[in-house]
């Protein structure tokens, strides 16, 4: 007689296949997985808790602290949510509102490099993760240009932006975009056509609309499932609404079919960005809303009015009318929302993060249960998941 | 277009709508704790509010009731939100859990139970999810200090 006794055993959370500190506890039975319970909160640091003391400015460096791999998001979220806490989003100008949106897909592209290395890693594609970092490393450098830095970003202010594009910006940008179709075709030429590719990933992780649905998966891993639900298109923001672009979908649902997605969601940020590059025009990059944004510093300098005016918002902040907002952006891992309410203080009185990741990763049992020890991994990988942003 | 919902809602359950507040073109509607499966079950069948985005709890220390439980609803079909909100008392601190309706709340809850300490009745698995299984207190409280409990609170820096 048969034997039937299943094993226990434990997956992270320094484990170089969670992609962070992820643990999960699986229960086999042979090489099949019967249960999986994922286990977060190891890089839990109370982000929420730590904006309600702090005025809506100061928490902002604070959010591209979520997902670590896509700063300029997190930014553009909370940027987002305040001004329209704050009932400025029309102020805003044109220039501020073409760069948001360029550097929120640029950083689309580098958080799907990030995605394609280490889930091609996972899958024994070693080759593909150094390319795919060899290109991220350009995006680097031009956070590092516009920003000053190459993670922790802190561009956006509300409002607006912190300061105007560096000096031949665009120029790189623009090799950056011409080059990176190129790029994506080597990783295809890599990849899409590999027998070993193919097998590790098709009906691999399958979830249907309905589940999806269900469980509340956005982005990519529900586009792929045939919802066709892009917020950028569906609740458009930061102009969003001007520009021409595809939502790509896919109806199978599996990790392949989230594989191509993904690379064809980087060609279409590609010309999103080409089109930004087009409508740039020269202008301001703060909204003229005195009471929330800093004066210019070339007249904090000569200006009594203006150094008296950027000492008041530095020091006591600007204060919102009570009420609640909700915003939702579509970040590169699904849909980011930040649900602010004011009490007509300078600080938030709650910031709630809708983080993707951590809905996303709620779908994950459902996905594995049933399939091969070895799926977990690629599973876990296809489904993008940021610890920092789960974890808050 | 979420006005019609709102109507309708009201016309359907007049006893369990509590409030209805417009603020920068968005609809949050208070709804008695009692009813809130019963409003959600509706909201998702009949509505199409088919998505539930983001679960979480408010603390408002020193108002009666202390706490909220917000729900920000979507409707995939026609790219609407609606925000509901349930108030529960410091003293029964629970509400009925969601989970029937949208399996996603499952750890939207179990956070909100984490951070704030608002039990879900029935919910089918609830532990704490952020904070390690034995901590003890709720984090997201206001009564709860910033730097943890038994530390000195920040001076700021000396130099």
């Amino acid at each position: 007689m048969a034997i039937k006794e299943t094993m226990t055993i434990n997956v992270g959370p320094q484990h170089p296949s969670t992609h962070g500190v992820l643990q999960l506890i699986l229960e086999l039975d042979g090489e099949t997985v019967v249960k999986a319970v994922p286990h977060v909160g190891f890089l839990h640091r109370g982000v929420e808790k730590l904006a309600e003391y702090r005025s809506y400015h100061k928490a902002l460096p604070l959010t591209d602290r979520l997902d670590y791999l896509a700063p300029m998001s997190n930014n553009l979220g909370y940027v987002l949510a305040v001004e329209k806490l704050l009932g400025i989003t029309d102020a805003l100008p044109q220039r501020a509102k073409v760069i948001r949106v360029m550097l929120a897909e640029i950083t689309r592209i580098k958080s799907h490099l990030v995605w394609l290395a280490t889930h091609a890693l996972d899958i024994g594609a070693m080759t593909v993760f150094l390319y795919c970092f060899r290109e991220r490393e350009m995006i680097m450098d031009l956070y590092e240009k516009v920003s000053g830095a190459r993670m922790t970003s802190n561009y956006f202010r509300v409002g607006g932006l912190s300061l105007d594009l560096p000096a031949g910006f665009e120029q790189d940008v623009k090799a950056f975009i011409d080059a990176m179709p190129g790029h994506i075709d080597t990783y295809e030429g890599l990849l899409t056509g590999n027998a070993i590719w193919q097998r590790r990933t098709k009906g691999i992780g399958h979830i249907s609309a309905a589940a999806a649905i269900d469980i509340g998966l956005t982005g990519p891993a529900l586009r792929c499932s045939g919802v066709d639900w892009d917020l950028r298109r569906d609740n458009p923001y930061s102009g969003y609404e001007e520009y021409d672009f595809k939502v790509i979908t896919r109806e199978g649902g599996d990790t392949f079919d989230r594989y191509t997605a993904r690379l064809d969601e980087m060609r279409e940020s590609c010309k999103i960005i080409q089109q930004c590059l087009d409508r740039l025009e020269a202008g301001p990059v703060l909204a003229d809303v005195p009471w929330v944004c800093l004066p210019p510093k070339k007249d904090v300098l000569t200006s009594i009015e203006a150094l008296i005016h950027q000492f008041k918002i530095v020091t006591e902040g600007f204060k919102p009318e009570p009420g609640e907002i909700y915003q939702g952006i579509e970040a590169p891992k699904g849909e980011l929302g930040y649900y602010l309410i004011s009490d007509g203080s300078a600080n938030p009185y709650r910031m709630k993060i809708r983080p993707p990741s951590f809905v996303n990763l709620q779908a994950l049992p459902q996905m594995i249960e049933g399939a091969l020890l070895a799926d977990v991994i690629a599973t876990i990988g296809t489904l993008d998941i940021v610890l920092g942003e789960i974890d808050r | 277009m979420s006005q019609a919902v709102v109507a309708k809602l009201k016309q359907e359950y007049p006893a369990a709508v509590v409030d209805v507040v417009e603020h920068r073109g968005e609809t949050t509607v208070t709804v008695k704790k009692e009813d809130i499966v019963t409003v959600c079950t509706y909201l998702k069948n009949e509505a199409g509010y088919n998505f539930l985005c983001d679960l979480c709890g408010v603390d408002y220390l020193g108002v009666e009731p202390r706490f909220m439980v917000v729900y920000n609803l979507y409707n995939i079909a026609t790219k609407e939100r609606l925000r509901l909100k349930a108030a529960v008392t410091e003293q029964n601190c629970c509400i009925d859990t969601v989970t029937g309706v949208w399996s996603t709340a499952n750890w939207h809850e179990r956070e909100c139970w984490d951070m704030f300490g608002i039990r879900f009745n029935h919910h089918p698995d609830l532990r704490r999810i952020l904070m390690p299984a034995d901590w003890v207190g709720y984090p997201l409280r206001k009564d709860y200090p910033l730097q943890g409990p038994d530390r000195q609170p920040y001076q700021g820096r000396l130099s």
